[in-house]
């Protein structure tokens, strides 16, 4: 068993992790992989919250749970997003964000 | 015992490892991927033989918690290697099948422009295999065995530009995911009654027993329950009835892969759990089920193998069949014959999958050799396929390499008695059989009698005869790369069966005493006494060895008297002996029947795709109709009052001024006519009234023009100016949207840090 990684390391890992997301989602243009930045958002706070269970209250498994949870909203959250993808690749033809301005008024 | 226990891991890790460096980036270079895939499996192979030989010198257990996966509060869950014999010997056959067919790999994708990505593919698929067999849980082995899943999705749908691939892919895997369903409620099950996954515990003795004596659903035990759940992982993985119909699709995959997926690995593993969960099902009432859909398993496949035309699908079926065998044996008991014919078996199809694999390989090359070079490979035209057995015929002198080493890996389907290895392993199940349920026993030998018959049948198809095709003619073995496997393969096919000789059997037996049976029984000591004494008391038993003998030769006989007597010259499939026979007979629908094979899949069709289709179609009928419709309108409603400061302009311009230049006209009117009444009578006081008039017309229409119709204009122009300028904020680009939402974030944390300051 792996031990004395201290908090802070994940906490690093999941800054870091959030970082990468945010970098990927304002930088990219194919719909996909901002979809992608956006679940490793997602997975770096779900991170912080398992660490912050694990050394908290590492007898409890509420975070554990909670984590549980999002991981479910998440997927129901990318299957949602895919969704529209494949819609809008029906009607677009492109899933690059720049040439979709259905919303331009 | 456990001497050494971190060796057994680094077994699926280096597959994996290679998996990851070849995703990550090696696929650029072809030649580093080849060297990364074979240095990784050879390194599996190296390992597993060093366990294996270990094992084999000191039998026993071998067990290793490495880490611990997860803790959830006071559960949790390790990763830990479990090699027991039965692991052992799986483990040395997955890795060693895998290098084979690796190296054939080289040779059959060199002119596949996706070779690397292929590589990745089955590194990561033989990986999740081996992972699958050393793990020592439930929950472990499930894992690998998804990424099995999502391998075998990704393998057969390797040319998804071909329609018939990609539709293959989805569809087994969304029909293991069927079997995986039960797999997991199973272990769900397991878990909530045991509280561990791990073999150890869920198999040992006490909690078997305290898990048949506990009741469950409807008076059925727990065990039972369990049991039948997990033997839906392997119907489903394991292509057994009725969730078969994904694998006769799957030979759309590039055929290395059919054989990795058929062969080696995946649907190895549907029996594999068995073999592990036999403790389990001993005590369950679970077993006469497993039995059953074996045994009819075996017996549908081989009768559907018949009736197939393409060279890998008679195989496929083939495959379906003796897996069957497998399920079966497990189903009466006999769980070490079951995994000796796994370990034959997987060797024999191999080969014949990449020996057919060679066929197609020297097809296309002699189409490309007729038609010229222009034509690439796999997109050959619509009206030539290099799998039909029909466009094949005399190959034997024409590919002698490829049509040895079929023929080794056909004989040891068809049972040849005596110098082949699937001999020996169907006449274990078969011996066990006839001691423990004659009714399986009977089945699975006539099975044994049709496997013969398709397999001369397919012999005669491909290798005799005369060539009913040019790309026949000019067909030629390819190079050694290709070839060697094939012969190392058709090596093992012939001399593995040696291994497992019963010891009761007349001169053999003394020679090479049965070392396999007892061997692999160590994996259950709770019944390894009594399955050893089992096998010792049927050894002598000369029935069931002179009728399977009888049968799988008549089969072959049969096969070839039909088939090969008399040259088939007819280059389609009409020309089938049998079809041509079954019409003189009337009975072209059975025929027919059997080659849609029994229409399951078309059963499936109605009954589930289709339902769901309409569903789909009347979902979002609803949904556009009733459910957009209102909403639809709302938005049309607010289109609509936009309009509003335009049509009050209209209003204004139309119909007030219409008013006051009515009311000027009439008072006009008026003024005329009193001037031509009264013209000269009071013609100042009328002059002054009509200018009057005229003057209050005119001061009218000026208020109008100016003031009204003024602030009318102010507000529409100021609503439009407003709705420009806030256009500009919705730009309907993302980035847009995405960079302001990240500027306020920032600029709200800004402030919040400086309040904090303050």
């Amino acid at each position: 068993m792996i031990t004395g990684v201290p908090l802070s390391w994940y906490l690093i890992l999941g800054a870091a992790l959030f970082c990468v997301g945010v970098y990927g989602l304002l930088a990219n243009r194919n719909l996909i992989i901002i979809m992608m930045s956006i679940e490793l958002m997602l997975n770096a706070v779900v991170l912080n919250l398992v660490a912050f269970a694990r050394f908290m209250e590492p007898a409890r498994i509420t975070g554990k749970a909670f984590a549980i949870i999002v991981y479910a909203t998440a997927a129901a959250e990318a299957a949602l997003g895919l969704a529209l993808t494949i819609a809008i690749w029906r009607t677009e033809d492109t899933v690059t964000i720049e040439e979709i301005d259905l919303l331009q008024g | 015992m456990p001497q050494n226990p971190t060796l057994a891991w680094l077994i699926p890790v280096g597959p994996f490892v290679a998996f990851a460096i070849i995703a990550l980036g090696a696929h650029r270079s072809r030649a580093l991927t080849k060297v990364l895939a074979i240095a990784s499996i050879v390194q599996a192979v190296f390992l597993s033989q060093v366990m294996f030989w270990r094992t084999v010198r000191a039998p026993g257990v071998e067990r290793a918690a490495l880490l611990k996966w997860y803790v959830l509060g006071t559960e949790g869950a390790g990763l830990g290697v479990y090699l027991d014999p039965t692991a052992v010997v799986m483990v040395a056959m997955v890795s060693f099948v895998c290098l084979m067919i690796f190296v054939y790999s080289i040779a059959y994708m060199r002119q596949e422009p996706r070779a690397s990505r292929f590589f990745a593919y089955i590194t990561l698929f033989a990986g999740a295999m081996l992972g699958a067999v050393v793990c020592d849980s439930l929950l472990v082995l499930f894992l690998f065995w998804e990424i099995m899943g999502t391998c075998s999705y990704l393998l057969i749908g390797f040319w998804w530009e071909k329609a018939p691939a990609a539709n293959a892919a989805l569809k087994a895997f969304l029909i293991t995911k069927i079997g995986d369903l039960f797999l997991i409620l199973g272990l769900v099950l397991l878990y909530t009654q045991v509280g561990s996954l791990s073999y150890a515990e869920v198999f040992s003795a006490e909690t078997v027993a305290r898990l048949s004596a506990t009741p469950y659903l409807g008076g059925v035990s727990a065990a039972t329950m369990a049991g039948l759940l997990l033997f839906g992982g392997t119907v489903g993985k394991s292509a057994q009835l009725p969730l078969h119909v994904w694998l006769p699709d799957a030979m759309e995959g590039p055929t290395p892969a059919s054989a990795l997926i058929h062969a080696a690995t995946m649907v190895s593993a549907g029996v594999y759990l068995m073999v592990r969960a036999f403790p389990l099902l001993m005590v369950s009432e679970a077993l006469p089920i497993v039995a059953a859909v074996g045994a009819a398993t075996a017996l549908y496949a081989s009768v559907v193998a018949i009736t197939q035309n393409d060279i890998k699908r008679v195989l496929a079926f083939s495959t379906i069949s003796q897996l069957g065998y497998m399920v079966a044996a497990v189903g009466i008991g006999a769980y070490a014959a079951a995994l000796f014919h796994l370990i034959t078996h997987a060797f024999f199809k191999a080969l014949l999958f990449l020996a057919a694999g060679s066929v197609i390989h020297g097809i296309e090359h002699g189409h490309q050799h007729t038609f010229g070079h222009a034509v690439p490979p796999h997109a050959a035209s619509p009206d030539f396929s290099p799998n039909d057995m029909w466009k094949m015929g005399g190959l034997a002198f024409r590919m002698p390499l490829t049509a040895l080493s079929y023929l080794c890996g056909s004989m040891a389907l068809a049972g040849f008695p005596l110098i082949t290895a699937g001999f020996w392993s169907k006449d274990e199940i078969l011996a066990q059989a006839w001691s423990l349920d004659r009714l399986v026993f009977w089945v699975l030998v006539v099975a044994a009698a049709l496997t013969g018959f398709y397999t001369s049948r397919q012999i005669s198809l491909v290798f005799l005869g005369a060539p009913r095709s040019r790309a026949a003619v000019y067909a030629r073995d390819g190079g050694g790369v290709m070839t060697t496997p094939l012969l190392v393969l058709a090596l093992f096919a012939v001399g593995l069966g040696w291994l497992g000789i019963p010891e009761g059997f007349p001169v053999l037996g003394r020679l090479l005493p049965g070392w396999f049976s007892p061997f692999v029984s160590l994996s259950v000591p709770s019944l390894g006494a009594g399955q050893h004494a089992l096998s010792e008391a049927h050894a002598v038993a000369w029935q069931p060895l002179a009728l399977s003998i009888a049968f799988a030769l008549s089969g072959l006989f049969l096969g070839w008297w039909v088939y090969a007597r008399r040259p088939i010259t007819g280059d389609e499939a009409q020309a089938d002996p049998v079809q041509m026979a079954m019409n003189k007979l009337r009975l072209p629908w059975l025929y027919r029947a059997v080659q849609e094979r029994l229409y399951i899949d078309d059963i499936y069709r109605w009954v589930v795709s289709r339902p769901a289709v309409a569903a789909a179609t009347a979902l979002s009928t609803m949904d556009r109709r009733v459910i957009d419709a209102p909403i639809v309108a709302f938005g049309r409603g607010f289109g609509q009052a936009g309009q509003i400061a335009p049509a009050a302009d209209r209003l204004d311009r139309g119909l007030v001024d219409r008013i006051v230049e009515m009311m000027g006209a009439l008072s006009r009117l008026l003024a005329q006519i009193a001037v031509r009444i009264d013209d000269g009578l009071i013609d100042g006081i009328v002059k002054t009234t009509v200018n009057a008039s005229r003057a209050s017309s005119g001061a009218s229409g000026f208020f109008d023009g100016g003031f009204i119709d003024g602030v009318v204009n102010g507000i529409a122009h100021l609503t439009g100016a407003l709705g420009r300028w806030s256009r500009k904020m919705q730009s309907g680009q993302l980035p847009d949207y995405l960079w302001n939402a990240f500027m306020i974030i920032i600029l709200l944390a800004a402030v919040l840090v400086l309040l904090q300051r303050i």
